[in-house]
């Protein structure tokens, strides 16, 4: 199968320093790629280019065989593009479930003068939007905290909010970055079948992540960045074997793991 | 069975309209009634903006100052009846904001603010010196609506401040169903995820732009029907109405009452147009209160008043 | 071309007050990034102190000296009491609570010196100088000579003394400069009383010029707010330069446009400024962070 979304030689400086430099990969449908690398290495950036937040400096970001680099974060949601924070974007005026509604925002708005007369066409939208918000809410375990507001909830909830959110959107392209953080081994768990549930409905998933047990347990196929290049690409086997990889990174954050 | 915002916001806000005017003394309350739904109107539409999308704006007035001098030219112009002026003007109004919003919404903070307080000080500049054209300074006059007429042709026969009292009741109540409508769409929703978060509202494909835009638009022409009222009433306008104190007022209410809440947004108007009225031995003091309000309501309750007083009912009841 | 020198003059003694008024803006802004609307109310305080203080028998120069203090102290309690309790609150918070700072002290001014215009003579006389056909005041010059000895003061604080340098710190990152044991909240006391002592001097220098009444000093806020978005928000350099070509721009609009609308040009030009380059003339390009 072919690839749905390409990066292609991805580059970005910020003040002189090269935060990304000539990264490339793809992800077929159904596939999850994990993005892995140390602190500081470009994995968010890497992200924050593919989904528009920032304009790439160099090199192309190719959704289903059309160029996208560059285009901002709506237009892509509207191709298919998805994706949550590491430094949590929720919401906080909204409660659980309005945050989720508001994954559903491609389907569910339409006209603004349906929504100021309360049409019955407005009425219709917003409860398809609340009831598969509700059905989210459910698989992710929050629907006990529909009614809260969502600033109040716990780190590990918000990070689950966030991923229902990103899912509402029914994408075709979903980027996580470091869902699991912040989370117990038991909701990493979860975590883990639910992205794997995920892939498996067609969508193909990009992950950065720190723990790379979950990381070694899903994925099917890791990128290595280290000081914003790729040093590293393969599967799970050969990626962990690789001694560039492994004085990079693993060296230091598998020693780390072993003694959590 | 919980209530809807909407419906708990009608509530209490039709009930109050309909009784105050039991305890009013004198026509004089029915005329300080009126000028309160005048701003509770313009300022529903500032929580529009400020509340539901988090954008400020100091240049409202701007808009009002459209909607009133479209009341006082276009029947005098064009022959067009004041109340069909007053819908005209709001079209202008949402034409210019639309037009006006565009580049400056891509301002944040206090870029915004400065750009549109100095967006209101140019309409008011117009009006102030196209002399030949709206009076200048001194203002102009305003042909009569005929509503009274009309009203007093189906058999209701009010005093004109009763009158006007009841006008601007119904007009606010129109517009507060509108903005609690909106507030649980999938407009609103997208407004207030602006608000929570911009970069998020883009992932889940919100055109962050253009919803910014909306609320800007909407809010505008709440402000110029705020505006058309004020000369259909008074029956005259100056340039005042397009003051940027209005402007920064209007956001004082909204922050005032809790920008969140129209109903707190409404009792902020309340209290700052009623003030000046109680105060009058005091006059002199009127912009030294207003100063000290500003500055307390916003470091003692940042929430605005509503908000905080309810929290505090409720951290009791716990 | 007379004429045109005539415009440039006026235009640089404005500009002058305007790039004060910017400067006052920089310095606060960069200690605490608020923008303080109440900037042109010290302006209007610095001129209305003077008033009173040479009215009520003061040699000029002590009644200056006075007013100066005096608005410095005005400034520090505006800190203290208004801008202090509420760190941490959003921009729309600190907006109205530095408008309302403004229209506070817009109705102090009002209840205590009258809504009347109030003037004190001229430093050195009200005879022009005559320059290639155009003519100056003196008391323009001492404006002038003030913006600039402000401007050359504030870079030696900023750059040669160890005081200047702590602000310097903080502007850039106020938990680094809490770490090296700077202490942050009298950095931004001295702001406040350092913008606020500038914002008087303008309004010394420029009354015997415009006069001044208890409400000059919103438009002057705005003024100086245009000059430092002109300029680059937060840059020293740029709140001169804003001011001085904002002063210009606008002074050549009401010599060849419309004096009625010359305070509009200030704002067509900052609003242009703004949409083709938003960080200003020497200010800094930002990326958001997410």
């Amino acid at each position: 199968m072919s690839a749905l979304l390409s990066v292609e030689n991805l580059g970005i400086t910020f003040g002189g320093l090269r935060a990304v430099h000539d990264v490339s990969f793809s992800v077929k449908p159904g596939e999850i790629l994990s993005v892995i690398g140390p602190n500081g290495a470009g994995k968010t950036t890497l992200f924050n280019m593919i989904s528009g937040v920032y304009q790439p400096g160099s090199g192309k970001v190719v959704l289903e065989g059309q160029d996208v680099t560059g285009m901002r974060p709506d237009l892509l949601a509207h191709r298919g593009m998805s994706r949550t924070f590491q430094n949590l974007q929720i919401f906080q005026n909204m409660t659980v479930l309005e945050n989720a509604i508001a994954g559903f925002h491609l389907t569910e708005s339409g006209n603004l003068f349906a929504d100021l007369l309360r049409l019955p066409g407005s009425r219709g939208r917003a409860r398809t939007a609340h009831q598969g918000a509700m059905r989210l809410l459910e698989r992710v375990g929050l629907e006990a905290s529909a009614e809260t507001n969502a600033g109040s909830l716990s780190y590990g909830k918000l990070k689950r909010l966030e991923i229902a959110r990103a899912l509402a959107l029914s994408p075709k392209v979903l980027l996580l970055d470091e869902p699991a953080a912040g989370c117990n081994a038991v909701e990493t768990e979860e975590i883990d079948q639910m992205i794997a549930e995920v892939a498996k409905s067609g969508v193909a998933i990009l992950l950065v992540e720190h723990d790379m047990k979950m990381v070694m347990r899903i994925s099917n196929h890791i990128v290595v960045l280290d000081h914003g290049e790729k040093i590293a690409e393969g599967d799970p086997a050969t990626v962990s074997r690789d001694p560039a990889v492994i004085a990079a990174y693993l060296g230091t954050e598998a020693a780390e793991d072993a003694d959590a | 069975m919980r209530l809807s915002h909407k419906t708990a916001t009608l509530l209490v806000l039709i009930p109050l309209i309909v009784l105050a005017p039991i305890f009013f003394p004198s026509n004089f309350y029915y005329r300080v009634g009126s000028l309160i739904f005048i701003n509770g109107l313009a300022v529903t539409g500032m929580v529009i903006l400020i509340g539901y999308a988090g954008q400020i704006s100091l240049g409202h007035a701007g808009f009002a100052g459209i909607g009133a001098y479209s009341c006082a030219l276009m029947p005098v112009h064009w022959g067009i009846p004041p109340v069909a002026a007053a819908v005209l003007g709001a079209v202008i109004s949402a034409l210019l904001a639309w037009l006006v919003g565009r580049p400056i919404l891509r301002l944040k903070g206090y870029y915004l603010a400065v750009a549109t307080l100095g967006f209101g000080i140019l309409v008011y500049m117009v009006l102030t010196n196209e002399t030949w054209l709206t009076g200048g300074p001194d203002g102009m006059s305003v042909n009569d609506s005929g509503l009274r007429d009309m009203a007093e042709a189906v058999g209701i026969d009010l005093k004109n401040s009763q009158f006007w009292y009841w006008m601007c009741a119904i007009v606010l109540v129109i517009g507060v169903w509108l903005a609690m409508n909106l507030q649980d769409s999938p407009t609103g929703r997208a407004l207030r995820a602006v608000h929570g978060s911009e970069v998020a509202a883009r992932t889940v494909g919100v055109d962050v732009a253009r919803y910014k835009l909306q609320a800007f638009v909407i809010s505008a022409v709440y402000a110029s029907v705020a505006g058309s009222m004020v000369a259909l009433q008074n029956e005259f306008v100056t340039p005042d109405v397009a003051g940027y104190m209005h402007s920064i007022e209007w956001v004082t209410m909204t922050v005032l009452g809790g920008a969140g809440s129209v109903l707190g947004a409404i009792f902020g108007a309340a209290i700052l147009t009623t003030l000046p009225q109680v105060l009058t031995a005091f006059a002199e003091y009127e912009q030294l209160l207003l100063g000290l309000i500003m500055m307390l309501v916003m470091i003692f309750m940042r929430d605005g008043l509503l908000p905080s007083i309810m929290r505090r009912i409720r951290g009791k009841d716990e | 071309m007379s004429e045109l020198l005539q415009f440039l003059f006026s235009g640089l003694t404005v500009g002058a007050v305007y790039a004060l008024v910017a400067l006052g803006f920089t310095i606060i802004y960069n200690a605490s990034d608020v923008v303080n609307f109440a900037q042109g109310e010290f302006v209007m305080l610095g001129g209305m102190l003077t008033v009173f203080a040479y009215a009520a028998g003061l040699p000029l120069i002590l009644a200056a000296i006075v007013a100066i203090i005096v608005t410095a102290a005005v400034g520090v309690a505006l800190n203290k009491l208004a801008i202090e309790p509420a760190r941490g609150a959003p921009v729309v918070s600190l907006i109205i609570i530095t408008i309302g700072a403004s229209i506070f002290l817009r109705g102090v001014a009002q209840v205590l010196f009258g809504k009347q215009i109030h003037r004190f003579p001229s430093f050195s006389g009200d005879t022009p100088f005559r320059i290639g056909g155009a003519t100056i005041l003196p008391q323009s010059l001492w404006v002038i000579a003030g913006g600039l000895a402000v401007f050359y003061a504030l870079y030696l604080f900023f750059t040669k003394t160890l005081t200047g340098k702590a602000v310097l710190a903080t502007s850039n990152n106020r938990l680094a400069a809490q770490l090296v044991g700077i202490n942050t909240n009298w950095v931004m006391t001295l702001s406040f009383a350092l913008s606020a002592g500038i914002g008087a001097l303008a309004g010394v220098l420029v009354t015997p010029i415009t006069n001044t009444s208890y409400d000059v000093g919103i438009a002057l806020a705005l003024k100086g707010f245009a000059a430092a978005m002109l300029g680059g928000m937060g840059n020293p350099k740029g709140a001169l330069v804003g001011g001085i070509l904002l002063g210009i721009i606008e002074a050549m609009t009401a010599g060849y446009l419309s004096s009625q609308y010359k305070d509009a040009a200030a704002f067509v030009v900052i609003l242009l400024v703004l949409f083709i380059m938003p960080q200003g003339l020497f200010g800094a390009k930002q990326t958001e962070r997410v």
